[in-house]
């Protein structure tokens, strides 16, 4: 058990930074998961902290020692890879304790190990099987056995679940999930997928171009999101942006979307954003659940709007339209009875009470 | 149901369906027809070793159809297999081949796998050095060879001409190249998750390769050593230039240099001792044969 | 209890002692790799590089390897007929040999891909027997084929009316026995290389190219052969340097004769080198292959990293 620390962490290959200085500090027993798009460092970083790539700047630090020059086998660390890296010619338990055997750790010790993490994932019975006849969350399930019985300071993550179709993914989450809670082991999870990262983290951190857009907690993460990024990058269906400007009518403040569409802000948001230059170009950020159908009183803070809609996706539950506002395409999520068909007009409200002010330039969430 | 609306609506495709078929079918016989040709062409001489190994001399000179045996005799095996000298040229080649796969093995699987998986400064070039050595023939080599360990033993005193164990020395430069290129191969197509698996699990470079990499390729192990034995039990420019006493012959130029005396060919004993010195390879073969071919278009489809 | 005494020191020196950590290490890795290398590097450099540069040595001494002659061997050469008959019947045994052999391979690994897949295996195994069998020990089987007396060829031909055929004897026949067992022993190579190029060319190209109403003969012409290009190219060139460098089957079946009539290089630098003991002048011989050689090295090499960039 232990905590790992990142200082200013850097990565170079010969004139590319793939990481940029990642500052990061994860306690013990948290579960953080790196996402952001391809090519955005958070392999890379996992892999620094495996000890699989050399830093090129800063340090990490591992239960408080600095293991920058820390062969990964001295790390006390264990590792998921992406396509599970299982060794075919060895069974199932010789899989999970070749590390221990390495180690030579005493037979008994092993078998006990074996045993235990076999059956934390239901995998008792596949014990003596060779990789080749494992389905893919078999071997997922092995993928971590191997992990568990090294018993190690932290666990890491790389990508394991996108190698699964997605109703496996959905389930070995949950085990994932569930295996932590168990053995409380500090875990690094990478991966590109916003809802694992959200499912599965104590803390998020959106990394892109190679640095740190936002760590937080799933929640503060969804609801305040730091910058333009991390606003479209978390959620699904991703937030829509709208320009928009501000102005003052009648001594009241009013974000104006297009010449005829203009909604008054609600006091708590108008005092907030009452400083902001008018001039400003700014975005309007909003999330699909908050463009719903009108209501048929109006609540505060909530502004009927009348939208033509351009395609619809009924998805059971709720209904997905979209429209088209000053060029910007926009989603809602609609009540599957209010009526909503391709090419139609419909009334829909937005809520003003969860928007979002953005700067279109620097792309800061206000 | 559907057969007869298509047959009624469609005559035309009906035909069509069957000359299609029948060029098939066709086509199949025809391709029967030249297999059973080649195969005939291509079994002709090791079945004709087997025919003639099996007749006496009497039979030989007597000029009867000389497609079948009509009196058939193991004196031939006989008399070659309680040859001392026969059986000397066997173990040489046995020794010579046993040995030179071993050396082989120990110096190119661990090249092999540092050149696949540890780059170093000119590991590339390396490379490239390997595959180009294994395209350098015998025949450019065997004269400066000689002269070589002519001047070697005037200078050492250390005799190796004419000593079966300079094979040990010239062998392996026909064998490595070839086995390093292909192991390479088959190292390279190991994914790269797998040895940082094995890091993390606490592997050093020497346990990855024995424990990890040995045994996952262990088919183009097996097809290196194949070709290894095979070009060495195969090999005959190189001793015959080397060795000349007849006790430190091999096997192939050991047939060729003492069962032809002068013009008296024995080709019933010629015959034996070709099929004997044929059939460890073709045993091999026989057993290992997915191993053997897999070893065989590697070299061109892998690296 | 030591993590407390070296925890100061630990982050303190963390900057200046990383650097050199981390070179240690690279230093470490590429020093095992290279003693790993070490016994190939040794073995490529003594016993394959410097008796290279030694035969270029020996090529510009005199017989009893005493006197520097500079080119002296090499005009000796140009001056002799026979060398440049070596020169002709190499060049004539080499190419044909090699379009013959990949002619056969070609024809043969067509019909047995068109074989079902479970007869195909029994068939590969036949077929592939002549490159299993040293060519030194088939070789005596066709000499005995090919005996003056007692040939069974001429035995079977005489049913005919045709023969008997001088098969070592006479200078054209000679030559004609010495490429078909060349033949013989090669095309299976061939065959086994094409047969694995046929197998990884998909299956949906060939329903692309007939539901594009392509006939038998525009499939092969526009599907297989483009995507056996570079198979082809490599084997053809690997089979080239193989056949020209070839020794044991002229040794054993004509040993050049009759009178030099199907000696090559290989075999005439022997006759030459070793049982004339003409040491310089038999290397001088052994030279004029490397051109060849080189050129086809040169091709294949490109042929195989182009296959590596494909990948």
């Amino acid at each position: 058990m232990a905590d790992v620390t990142l200082r200013k962490v850097v990565k170079r290959y010969d004139d590319v930074e793939a990481v940029r200085g990642i500052d990061l500090d994860i306690a013990d027993h948290e579960f953080v998961v790196l996402v952001g798009p391809s090519g955005c460092g958070k392999s890379t970083t996992l892999r620094m902290i495996a000890g699989l790539e050399d830093i090129s700047d800063g340090d990490i630090m591992i239960g408080g020692d600095v293991v920058n020059d820390v062969p990964p086998k001295d790390r006390d660390i264990a590792m998921v890879f992406q396509n599970y890296a299982l060794y075919p010619h060895m069974t199932v338990a010789e899989n999970m304790s070749f590390g221990l055997r390495l180690k030579h750790y005493p037979k008994a010790e092993i078998k006990s190990r074996v045993t235990e993490a076999a059956r934390m994932l239901d995998i008792t019975d596949l014990i003596d099987r060779k990789p080749k006849q494992l389905s893919g969350g078999q071997r997922q399930r092995v993928a971590m056995g191997r992990a568990i019985v090294r018993n190690p300071k932290v666990f890491l993550f790389d990508e394991p679940l996108s190698n699964l179709d997605a109703k496996l993914r959905v389930q070995m989450r949950i085990e994932i999930k569930k295996v932590h809670q168990k053995v409380r082991t500090t875990t690094v999870y990478v991966t590109h997928d916003q809802v694992e990262a959200m499912t599965l983290a104590d803390r998020v951190v959106v990394m892109n171009h190679g640095r740190i857009e936002q760590i937080g907690t799933p929640n503060e993460l969804y609801h305040k999101p730091a910058t333009r990024f991390v606003a479209s990058f978390i959620g699904s269906p991703a937030m829509n942006f709208v320009p928009c400007r501000l102005e003052d009518v009648a001594g009241k403040l009013n974000v104006r979307l297009t010449d005829r569409l203009a909604f008054p802000l609600p006091p708590a948001r108008a005092a907030r954003y009452g400083s902001l230059p008018r001039t400003d170009k700014l975005l309007l950020g909003i999330r699909p659940e908050h463009v719903m159908e009108a209501r048929p009183h109006a609540e505060p803070g909530i502004e009927p709007f009348d939208a033509v809609l351009d395609v619809t996706e009924p998805m059971g539950m709720e209904t997905l339209v979209y429209f088209t506002l000053e060029g910007s395409q926009v989603c809602g999520r609609v009540n599957p009875n209010a009526g909503a068909q391709d090419g139609s007009p419909l009334r829909l409200a937005v809520d003003l009470n969860n928007m979002h002010l953005l700067n279109e330039v620097t792309g800061a969430v206000l | 149901m559907s057969t007869v609306t298509i047959d009624k609506s469609g005559p035309t495709r009906k035909v069509k369906y069957g000359s299609m078929s029948r060029d098939r079918a066709w086509a199949l016989r025809w391709s029967y027809f030249f297999l059973v040709l080649f195969a005939v062409f291509s079994l002709t001489p090791p079945f004709y070793m087997l025919i003639t190994s099996l007749k006496s001399s009497a039979e030989i000179s007597a000029a009867t159809n000389p497609w079948w045996v009509y009196h058939p005799t193991l004196e031939n095996y006989l008399g070659l297999l309680t040859s001392n000298q026969f059986l000397r040229f066997f173990w040489n080649s046995a020794w010579v081949s046993i040995i030179v796969v071993t050396i082989t093995m120990l110096i190119s699987v661990p090249a092999a796998f540092a050149l696949a998986r540890m780059k170093f400064w000119g590991s590339a070039t390396l490379a490239t050095g390997v595959f180009l050595t294994y395209l350098i023939p015998d025949t450019l080599l065997f004269i400066p060879l000689f002269k070589m360990f002519a001047v070697f033993g005037d200078w050492t005193g250390i005799q190796l001409i004419n000593r079966w164990y300079v094979l040990l020395l010239v062998y392996p430069t026909l064998t490595v190249p070839f086995c390093t290129w292909i192991m390479i191969g088959y190292f390279a197509s190991i994914p790269k998750e797998l040895d940082e698996a094995a890091i993390i699990d606490g592997a050093s470079w020497f346990q990855t390769l024995t424990r990890i990499f040995i045994p996952v390729a262990l088919p183009g192990l097996i097809a290196a050593t194949i070709f290894a034995f095979t070009v060495s039990w195969a090999q005959f420019l190189y001793p015959l230039v080397f060795t000349t006493s007849t006790d430190q012959l091999v096997l192939p130029v050991g047939i060729i240099t003492t069962l032809i005396k002068g013009d008296v060919f024995n080709w019933g004993q010629i015959m034996t001792g070709a099929l004997l010195g044929a059939a460890p390879p073709l045993i091999i073969y026989a057993f290992l044969m997915d191993y053997y071919i897999a070893g065989l278009t590697a070299g061109a489809t892998k690296g | 209890m030591v993590d407390v005494t070296f925890q100061p020191n630990r982050v303190a020196g963390s900057q200046a002692r990383k650097r050199g950590g981390m070179r240690n290490a690279l230093r470490r890795k590429s020093t095992v790799a290279f003693v790993m290398t070490l016994p190939l590097i040794l073995l490529i450099l003594i016993l394959v590089v410097y008796p290279a540069f030694y035969s270029l040595h020996l090529a510009t001494l005199n017989k009893s390897m005493a006197k520097f002659v500079g080119f002296g061997n090499f005009e000796f050469l140009f001056r002799r007929d026979t060398f440049w008959l070596v020169v002709k019947q190499s060049c004539i045994f080499a190419i044909s040999a090699v379009i013959f052999k990949a002619l056969i391979g070609f024809i043969v690994a067509h019909f047995v891909h068109n074989v079902p897949a479970k007869k195909q295996r029994k068939w590969r195994g036949m077929l592939l027997v002549p490159w299993v069998i040293p060519p030194a020990m088939s070789t005596l089987a066709w000499l005995w084929l090919f005996d003056p007396s007692y040939s069974a060829f001429n035995y079977t031909l005489s049913f005919l009316g045709i023969g008997p055929i001088p098969w070592t004897g006479d200078a054209a026949w000679a030559r004609f026995s010495v490429i078909l067992v060349n033949v013989w022993y090669g095309a299976p190579f061939f065959m086994i290389m094409y047969l694995a190029a046929l197998k990884s060319v998909p299956e949906q190209l060939y329903e692309a190219a007939a539901i594009d109403g392509a006939n038998w003969w525009q499939r092969i012409w526009y599907v297989t052969l483009p995507m056996m290009r570079n198979i082809i190219a490599i084997t053809t060139l690997f089979s080239l340097i193989v056949t020209f460098a070839n020794f044991d089957i002229v040794r054993i079946l004509t040993a050049g004769g009759p009178l030099d009539h199907t000696h090559i290089f290989a075999t005439w630098a022997f006759r030459v080198g070793i049982e004339g003991s003409d040491v310089p002048l038999g290397a001088s011989v052994s030279l004029f292959m490397v051109p060849i050689l080189a050129i086809a090295a040169v091709f294949i090499l490109r042929d195989i990293s182009k296959r590596g960039n494909e990948a």
